[in-house]
């Protein structure tokens, strides 16, 4: 089933930008969705109609079936959680531990239950000695990994993760991994917006190209990125593994670190 | 001999509030007309280290200040931050701080009218730099109402017109498309070569920047982990414990045991002619 359904869906900003021209988009339950494209394609603009922020100028979004006309951000956000690209827009509360309370309370955690939830969260994301501070003090990279526990806290059936690895250090960037594949494997649906293609790579996404405000093409990571002319036409690069195997003239590219190793000491 | 343009001197600075310094120790040295990137883990110092150029701390952040730090053979702690700011070019790692006028080419000529610029002479600039950042056709455009790429754009727009003599980059391609982000990487490069600029960056991905940069150091909980020339630091089995990641490609060589004490193929078509060419694959 389509968790979120796009049918010719167009957005114009009030200063008359068009920044979605009709967009076909289904996103199935339990996948993995990469949305990539230049700087001004759409993207953002995308991401905000999954949870209302935005409603289509025309067209309709379908978010579980039924259509976010008339639906709040509130009442959508508790199945649809956006991971916002500037985190500043985010984050309001006083101290680190409130802006994770905060969303829980609207959705109805109270009590041991909310404490506990909110204990667990600041441990898993290494927030804990942070807890205290005053986001607005935080580094731009704890201020990120702030957003992304605030959201996961509640857990949606939809995880809308607008740039999450920006300013992200390795060990972040791993736990994120490891994230997005474990809400996979509870069966929930992750949608990526990111211009971090060596960090998408490896997660072999259903990929969309987004140009103009439209969609450009979709289709698996593989096909995307073994595409060079279509990359260039979108402002992106081949990622460095995709780019080796196709300079060696491999029909299919390394699908992570582990394959190109094996490819090569099998070789030299 | 080159003379350091920027340099920390045992420095150490802890924010008002806080228990512990954010940086400490601090001693490195860049030179001028030369890029050096800054890295590390998320809070590892680095915004903290680049504010202590510009003078935003002291000026700015009160804290504890500690040791001294030299722009251009000043101390940062006796010159006022307008002084400052006409030497130093500075990118904001949210370039929602720096992006405030009405419409972008009013926002990239702020600086210049500021100077006392001839009108003429900031339209120039001003179109030059629109240019340099691919978003002319954005020139009458609220910067308000831009995608946030858009408005990195604008931002590096605005630090780069004013020509300054030192340039100072808080992840400045965080929010770029891949093209964009390597056309930057570029310019930056070449206004080293042909201004004499000095650059200062901080980037996660190191991929990205290890090609251009004459020295990289790395942050680690406020101190300085490591320093050197890009192959040598990259060469390092550790960069993982100092919450760095570490490209594909070089990654890859580590694992195949292609890396010497300090040669290390930086990108995939170096990798090819290093090694593949050799074996005939
Ligand atoms: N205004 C502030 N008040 C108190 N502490 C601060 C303030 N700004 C930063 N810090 C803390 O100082 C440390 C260094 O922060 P800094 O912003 O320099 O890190 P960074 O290396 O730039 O990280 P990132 O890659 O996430 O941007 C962090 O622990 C951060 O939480
Ligand atoms: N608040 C706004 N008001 C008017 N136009 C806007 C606004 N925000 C974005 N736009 C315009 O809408 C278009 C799409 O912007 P969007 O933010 O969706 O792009 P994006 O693909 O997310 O880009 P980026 O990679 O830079 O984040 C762009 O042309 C942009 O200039
Ligand atoms: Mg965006
Ligand atoms: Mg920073």
């Amino acid at each position: 089933m389509a968790v979120i359904e796009f049918k010719d869906v167009s957005h114009v900003m009030p200063n008359g930008i068009m920044a979605l021209s009709n967009v076909n988009l289904k996103i199935e339950s339990g996948e993995v969705l990469a949305i990539v494209g230049s700087n001004g394609a759409g993207k953002t603009t995308l991401l905000k109609h999954m949870n209302g922020l935005l409603k289509p100028s025309s067209g309709s979004v379908f978010v579980f079936g039924s259509e976010t006309k008339g639906k709040s951000v509130a009442e959508l956000s508790r199945h649809v959680g956006l991971v916002f690209q500037n985190s500043d827009h985010q984050i309001f509360s006083e101290s680190v531990f409130e802006e994770i309370a905060f969303g829980l309370r609207n959705f109805g955690f109270a009590g041991e239950e909310l404490y506990n939830k909110i204990i667990s969260t600041l441990r898993w994301f290494d927030l804990y000695d942070l807890k205290d501070r005053p986001p607005m003090t935080l580094s731009g990279g704890e201020k990120k990994r702030l957003c992304i526990a605030t959201v996961i806290a509640w857990n949606p059936e939809v995880l809308v993760l607008d740039e999450p690895t920006v300013g992200q250090d390795y060990p972040n960037k791993v736990r994120l991994f490891a994230l997005i594949k474990s809400l996979i494997g509870e069966g929930r649906t992750v949608v990526i917006v990111s211009h971090d293609l060596e960090f998408l790579w490896p997660l072999s996404p259903r990929t969309v190209v987004m140009a103009n405000g439209r969609i450009l093409t979709e289709g698996s990571a593989e096909s995307i990125f073994m595409d060079e002319e279509l990359l260039n036409s979108a402002g992106l690069r081949q990622p460095q593994l995709a780019q080796l195997a196709m300079r060696l003239n491999l029909r299919s590219p390394f699908s992570s670190l582990d394959d190109a190793v094996t490819w090569f000491r099998g070789r030299i | 001999m080159s003379r350091a343009t920027v340099e920390f001197r045992d420095f150490s600075f802890t924010y008002a509030g806080m228990k512990i310094p954010a940086v400490r120790g601090i001693n490195f040295s860049v030179e001028e007309g030369s890029i050096a990137l800054l890295a590390g883990a998320s809070g590892s110092g680095k915004s903290t280290i680049l504010r202590s150029i510009n003078g935003l701390i002291p000026h700015i952040y009160p804290g504890e200040y500690k040791g001294d730090v030299f722009v251009d053979g000043q101390s940062v702690i006796e010159t006022e931050t307008f002084e400052l700011a006409r030497k130093i070019g500075f990118l904001f790692q949210n370039p929602e701080n720096q992006i405030f006028m009405f419409t972008v080419e009013r926002d990239v000529a702020f600086g210049l009218e500021n100077l006392g610029y001839e009108p003429k002479e900031i339209k120039k600039k001003v179109e030059w730099a629109l240019k340099l950042l691919g978003i002319s056709d954005l020139a009458k455009r609220s910067p308000s109402e831009l995608s946030d790429g858009q408005k990195q754009r604008v931002a590096l727009a605005g630090s780069l017109v004013m020509d300054p003599k030192i340039i100072v980059l808080d992840e400045p391609t965080s929010l770029l498309d891949p093209k964009t982000a390597q056309e930057v990487v570029h310019l930056v490069e070449d206004l080293k070569r042909t201004l004499g600029l000095t650059v200062i960056l901080v980037e996660h991905r190191l991929e990205l920047v290890s090609a251009i940069a004459d020295k990289i150091i790395i942050l680690n909980k406020g101190e300085v982990f490591a320093e050197g020339k890009p192959d040598q630091i990259l060469a390092k089995d550790n960069l993982h414990e100092a919450g760095l990641s570490i490209p594909p490609i070089i990654e890859l060589q580590k694992r195949l045991g292609l890396v010497d004490s300090d040669a290390v193929a930086m990108d995939v078509d170096d990798f090819l002619q290093r090694f593949v060419q050799k074996w005939q694959l």
